[in-house]
């Protein structure tokens, strides 16, 4: 008699167990998140293969402070909003700027970042400055469908512009000389020029942020109407910049303090 | 020669695995994209020689829209366009969760539907090469329409399309390229975000090359191979 | 003498059963439900576009993509041009009996059919790019720096490739008598060529050059993927920027008129150069 009860009991026991497990891993919603994979120092693919960078620090901190279950999807930049909307994954967590424009198809988290877009040119460059006077017939390279695209659209109607899929790509042709300036964020031009590949290129100026188009920062890119998602992200991001977390990620990629006024 | 050594490798220093998978990834998405476009191709062709004028009407519709597209413009639409169009309709008409179609069936369907709309040409060209009499003797013996296609022009439409098809297998193996711009690490992406990473653009999207030329010619032999074997009965001329 | 004629032509009147009633066969069925689905498929891509258009999106991009058919109408034709001078040297190359010539024309030719037509832009476009400084040094970085010609170039060189095989074909269709019959009166291996062999050669090739033209065409698409603003890239610019998926299916419809037009045309002046060959065949 005792045998059996014992034996029921410890069923139970591995019962109650299992279902407390099941229900745990339920409560663990299921996150995928969509990220470049070309845009480094924020996200980029290494020679293992694996996503490494500060969106992507940043997101695997904010899914362990959510309890979310994430996993990284990538996505070419140019068909991110797409696929975000064609439900290829949940969350955008890419050095994506919150604009109007954007926030017309998509909803965004609060910012996580905010850094001014720069220039960049070759050390023996021969443009003078960074107003549109100065970039007139110059030719301008910028990742497509990015804020720094548009940017060049509308105030530097004189340059002459070229979109290029991923910021490697604009890259190499600023090194060959097909294009004489690329726009792109400041950290990701600072960091490249840093670097023997870049080691060509300088910083010529940051450019002064208009934010009807720069934006007010990087955000996290939702589908609209995900109000619960965007809730828990945005008390994941006061949690971890809370707690130290996000300094200690800050600090393993930058000397100062990405977060921005 | 070090660093070349090191980029070339399986290591997690090294592009070789990346760029071996890529490889598994475009033979799969060719392997899987042969049956689903010939079988189409197949229904197509019947759909062009049937007497019925809107089955006719309608086969043409399909075949001069995914002939006379794109390729990558058709491979954006369903990349894009499917999951807009199945969410519209599964989630917001049918309640149920949503769906997606991933980068590899995109590509599969795409690239699928474009072979056979050329698959249906070649077989219609096949099946103008049987004689009339080959239906008409298989009538003549009773057997059914539907054993008559399978056991007597099926076979001899094999042999009269094998040279076209086999074109299209080359022409279907090269354009698994373009999956890499909706994302699939296919050969072509795994060795550009290599040329990428380590700079070496040129070394890297030669190796690319180089691939896809060897598998070009292991089709061609394969293709030899195959096209002796089926003429295996026609004996000496 | 009876007239056989006669008496037999009501008998095979009487014999020959009545023309079968349409009834709704199987077959007829299908064929109603696939183009009745054609319709609604169609008529329902009217309703998305006239609810999806705005005078806003025409002012801003209509112009870009006239200005994208132009590009890629720019691209096809330069190509297509250049590559059809270059085909002829090169099936020369393959038809000669130089084993040394052959086999390098076999080469080039299998080079550039045997592998993606984007894995070879790229290879130009990034893979040259990485050597601007040699390329700079020998003075042909101004050609290399400009992605067009970069694209003109690779689409040239593929294009001369399918060309040349399309060429060899023909040319070694039109008999080996022709040529016998032309050495027999005497006449130079090049008034053979140019007069005899060419001309019927290029009219078996009617088609399938036809079809090359419409696959550069729809090739060229792939130039939108190293900066060059053809049709396809001013389509992408425009979906990156609006992500209006009509900008997509107005694309389509582009490409689809122009490559429809061109086929018609195409058969139209196939039919009216090989009208000498019609009444014969009939």
């Amino acid at each position: 008699m005792t045998i059996l009860k014992k034996i029921t009991m410890a069923f139970a026991a591995v019962a109650i167990a299992a279902s407390a497990g099941l229900a745990q891993a339920e409560e663990m919603r299921k996150v995928r998140i969509g990220t470049e994979g070309a845009y480094p120092p924020f996200n980029s693919v290494n020679a293992a293969g694996k996503l490494e960078g500060f969106d992507i620090d940043i997101a695997n901190a904010i899914c362990e402070q959510a309890k979310f279950k994430c996993e990284f999807v990538i996505q070419d930049w140019d068909g991110m909003i797409p696929a975000l909307l064609a439900n290829k994954f949940d969350a955008i967590i890419a050095s994506m700027s919150i604009t109007e424009e954007r926030m017309e198809k998509i909803d965004f988290s609060n910012k996580y970042y905010n850094t001014p877009p720069a220039v960049a040119v070759k050390k023996d460059t021969m443009v003078k400055g960074i107003s549109d006077a100065d970039l007139k017939g110059v030719q301008i390279g910028v990742q497509s469908s990015t804020t720094h695209a548009n940017y060049a659209e509308a105030k530097l109607p004189s340059a002459s512009l070229k979109l290029y899929p991923t910021p490697d790509e604009y890259k190499a042709d600023l090194v060959s000389g097909r294009v004489d300036a690329v726009i792109d964020d400041v950290v990701v031009l600072g960091d490249w020029v840093k670097t023997d590949a870049g080691s060509c290129c300088k910083i010529l100026g940051t450019l002064v942020p208009d934010a009807k188009i720069n934006g007010i920062g990087a955000g996290i890119g939702l589908r609209k109407g995900e109000d619960d998602l965007k809730k828990a992200i945005n008390a994941a991001i006061d949690a971890i910049r809370a707690n130290g977390k996000y300094k200690e990620i800050n600090d393993k990629y930058f000397a100062f303090d990405v977060y921005g006024g | 020669m070090d660093n070349l050594a090191t980029l070339l490798s399986f290591g997690p220093e090294g592009w070789a695995d990346e760029i071996a998978y890529g490889t598994f990834i475009t033979v799969s998405l060719a392997l899987a994209t042969l049956p689903l476009g010939l079988l189409i191709g197949f229904f197509l062709a019947l759909g062009k020689i049937s007497n019925e004028r809107a089955i006719q009407i309608s086969a043409d519709i399909y075949i001069t829209i995914f002939r006379g597209l794109p390729e990558l413009l058709t491979l954006f639409i369903v990349y894009f366009g499917i999951p807009i169009a199945l969410n519209l309709v599964v989630h917001d008409l049918l309640g149920f969760d949503v769906v997606d179609v991933n980068s590899f069936l995109a590509g599969m369907m795409a690239l699928g539907v474009v072979f056979s709309a050329y698959a249906s040409e070649v077989f219609t060209s096949a099946f103008k090469g049987i004689d009339q009499g080959q239906y008409e003797g298989g009538h003549a013996l009773g057997i059914s329409n539907f054993n008559t296609m399978r056991l007597i022009i099926l076979p001899q439409l094999i042999r009269l399309a094998l040279p076209g098809l086999s074109n299209l297998w080359l022409i279907l193996l090269k354009e698994t390229a373009l999956v890499s711009a909706i994302g699939l690490t296919d050969i072509l992406r795994s060795s550009g975000i290599a040329a990428r990473v380590s700079k070496e653009l040129f070394l890297f999207f030669g190796i690319a090359f180089l691939i896809y030329l060897i598998l070009s010619i292991i089709s061609s032999l394969g293709i030899v191979a195959i096209e002796r074997w089926s003429k295996r009965g026609e004996g000496v001329r | 003498m009876s007239n056989p004629d006669l008496p037999l032509t009501p008998a095979i009147d009487t014999l020959r059963p009545p023309p079968p009633a349409r009834r709704w066969s199987k077959a007829r069925i299908l064929g109603v439900v696939l183009l009745s689905f054609w319709i609604a498929a169609g008529l329902s891509m009217i309703y998305y576009l006239f609810s999806a258009f705005t005078w806003a999106f025409y002012d801003r991009y209509a112009m870009k993509f006239v200005n994208g058919i132009w590009v890629t109408f720019q691209i096809v034709g330069i190509s297509l041009v250049l590559g059809a001078l270059l085909s002829i040297p090169v099936a020369l190359g393959r038809l000669s009996k130089n084993k040394l010539i052959g086999a390098m024309a076999f080469g080039y030719s299998y080079l550039m059919r045997g592998t993606p037509l984007l894995a070879q832009t790229y290879l130009v476009y990034y893979g040259l790019g990485s050597f601007h400084q040699e390329l700079q040094s020998i003075g042909l970085w101004w050609f290399f720096r400009e992605a067009f010609n970069c694209v003109i170039l690779i689409f040239t060189l593929n294009t001369a490739a399918y060309q040349a095989e399309i060429l060899r074909g023909a040319i070694e269709n039109v008999s080996k008598h022709q040529t016998e019959a032309g050495d027999a009166l005497g006449l130079s291996k090049m008034v053979i060529f140019w007069k005899i062999i060419l001309p019927q050669a290029l009219i078996t090739a009617l088609r399938p050059y036809g079809n090359e033209i419409i696959l550069m065409i729809k090739g060229s698409a792939i130039a939108s993927l190293v900066t060059v603003f053809d049709l396809m890239g001013e389509t992408r610019r425009a979906y990156s920027r609006s992500f209006d998926f009509q900008t997509y299916v107005w694309a389509a419809i582009m490409y689809l008129s122009v490559v429809e037009t061109l086929r018609r045309l195409w058969n139209r002046f196939e039919a009216y150069l090989t009208r000498h060959l019609e009444r014969d065949s009939d």
